[in-house]
């Protein structure tokens, strides 16, 4: 597909929601994808498709459902190796989002691996799912949680993790790949090597960056990598952890019942192989079906071309913001260093004032701490205003967006 | 945008320049709360003389309404005997700003304006409880504020 800004805004007709009208008959303009995206006809098609014709439970059944359904789920395992140039898609562990992504690892491979005096480093701009469960691992094991911090412009102060790295006692280093606050995007690779090194284990939390790059984890090397499926237009639920082999094979299980098991007896039970070890109970069947469609849909437009794309909106809107008085905005200046998320804040007004004035101008932005308090505590606010690009977004939105806050200087008499 | 149901130029004003804004030396009630999804966060102050809301200050950060409703309720409630406390409803606080339509329309926003109520009645029940141990006298205010939204 060619990568021009028309080819996407053709990719519109395929988002039923996006014709909506909303509160008094204005166009909706969606500019909260950060927290979800929206999805096209091919998902939610392939979904009613798989209830009405194929609904089944896989893995056991001998009969023709059953195996047109496990063949289907396994199918879009196999595609989200591929389309991460992962070698062999037992790595590919199914779960509801990238928060239980991490809470297995914290849960399964920390329990086991973590001791008293041990430390977790994780960095400032991380979103509450990549602090509480490190919290509650650390609590209990009375070991330690530090923070690589971030500097003025948003991003890593890096020299950190080398004085971190010399105690020797640090056991996993856990980062997001983009921040869903300021967008930053982490040197993952300077991070992955300085960790390889120094033999310590390396998360990354990849649900702002998979959605909105092209991402090789053989190529990156990390030990696990977790994203959701609901923020790159597949159905909410479903979310995948990847680790290398040699780890998930030594782990402990997560959760314990059907399908993680190979036997089991009254008092002692043998784990299944991989993935299944990790993915009890009946999964999420209809909608990792969908994810598929979305992860088709995504190869089609080419992960490169959307990454352009978003820097295409960003660029443009941070240029238009910069000339708008009385706004602060977050993260580096440069757009090359950044995912499509820009954070502000405009004048005094509370964001959650600017939220509600501009959603009535069919604006869907979103105002908060965006789950990440550790990094509003630095910034210094109680909240931000976070807009947030895909690949339906327009410069003729980014418009609306910025006459939007007109109206919020005109109510608040700015 | 004139007509604007929310954002009303009393709203604006008191949002501006809050009433009782500030902290309150030794006060006998102290209580914090906050919404966690929007980032309101204050902190009530209460002095409490012969069963009189002496004083009452507030402080912290919010919204616009967070911000109104609670210089309104404190200037509402400033010099009230406590029994005028346990029956002080939401409704007369909404009515005093025009803000009664949020509890239909807007289930996120009413969480702003009632905050400053909810610490109001969970101090006032604390008061009686852990002060003077006398958790009868607070009746059911403890209820009523987990239950105001």
């Amino acid at each position: 597909m060619q990568s021009t800004s028309e080819t996407f805004e053709e990719l519109r007709k395929d988002f039923p929601v996006l014709n909506r009208r909303v509160r008094d008959d204005k166009k909706l303009v969606y500019l909260d994808n950060a927290a979800t995206t929206q999805k096209p006809n091919q998902v939610i098609d392939a979904i009613s498709d798989y209830y009405q014709n194929h609904n089944s439970n896989i893995h056991r059944a001998v009969h023709a459902l059953a195996e047109e359904s496990t063949e289907a789920f396994e199918a879009t395992r196999d595609k989200i190796a591929k389309f991460l140039n992962v070698k062999d898609s037992r790595e590919i562990i199914f779960v509801r989002g990238t928060t239980e992504g991490i809470n297995l690892v914290a849960y399964a491979w920390g329990r086991d691996n973590v001791k008293e005096g041990d430390i977790i480093v994780t960095t400032e701009y991380e979103h509450h799912s990549n602090i509480v469960p490190w919290q509650l691992l650390t609590q209990e094991k009375k070991a330690q949680l530090k923070y690589i911090d971030i500097d003025d412009n948003g991003e890593l102060i890096i020299e950190q993790l080398d004085d971190y790295l010399k105690t020797g006692k640090v056991k996993l280093v856990t980062f997001s790949h983009v921040s869903n606050v300021l967008g930053t995007i982490s040197p993952a690779k300077e991070i992955i090597s300085k960790c390889r090194s120094a033999g310590v284990k390396v998360l990354i939390d990849g649900a702002q960056s998979v959605p909105h790059m092209k991402i090789d984890l053989t190529d990156l090397d990390s030990d696990f990598y977790v994203f959701s499926g609901h923020k790159m237009l597949g159905p909410t639920g479903v979310g995948v952890l990847w680790a290398k082999k040699e780890i998930l094979e030594k782990m402990s299980p997560f959760l314990g019942g059907g399908d993680m098991i190979r036997e089991v007896h009254k008092y002692e039970t043998t784990w299944n192989d991989l993935p299944y070890k990790f993915e009890a109970g009946t999964p999420n069947i209809a909608d990792v079906i969908g994810f598929a469609k979305a992860i088709e849909y995504l190869e089609k437009i080419g992960m490169d071309n959307i990454r352009n794309h978003e820097l295409e909106l960003t660029k443009y809107a941070l240029e238009k913001m910069k000339k708008i008085s009385g706004i602060t905005l977050y993260g580096t200046k440069e757009p090359e260093k950044r995912g499509g998320v820009i954070s502000f804040n405009f004048n005094d007004v509370h964001p959650h004032d600017v939220g509600t004035i501009i959603d009535k101008e069919g604006v869907a932005i979103r105002s908060g701490h965006h789950c990440a308090q550790v990094l509003m505590e630095k910034l210094n606010v109680p909240a931000t205003n976070r807009a947030s690009f895909y690949i339906y977004n327009t410069k003729e939105e980014i418009d609306v967006l910025i006459s939007s806050l007109q109206h919020v200087a005109k109510v608040f008499k700015l | 945008m004139s007509g604007d149901p929310i954002y009303t130029e009393m709203i604006i004003e008191y949002s501006r320049n809050p009433s009782n804004y500030g902290k309150l030396e030794n006060p006998q009630i102290v209580r914090h709360d906050s919404n966690p999804l929007c980032g309101d966060s204050i902190d009530l102050y209460l002095n409490i003389n012969d069963n009189k809301i002496s004083d009452i200050k507030f402080d912290g950060k919010g919204c616009a309404i967070c911000m109104a409703c609670s210089s309104v309720l404190t200037e509402m409630i400033k010099g009230k005997d406590l029994s005028d406390v346990k029956k002080f409803q939401k409704d007369e606080l909404l009515a005093e700003l025009g803000l009664e339509h949020l509890i239909k329309t807007s289930p996120v926003r009413i969480k702003c304006a009632l905050l400053s109520l909810k610490a109001l009645k969970y101090g006032v029940y604390s008061y009686f409880a852990e002060k003077m141990n006398d958790p009868d006298s607070a009746g059911n205010l403890k209820e009523e504020a987990s239950n105001l939204y």
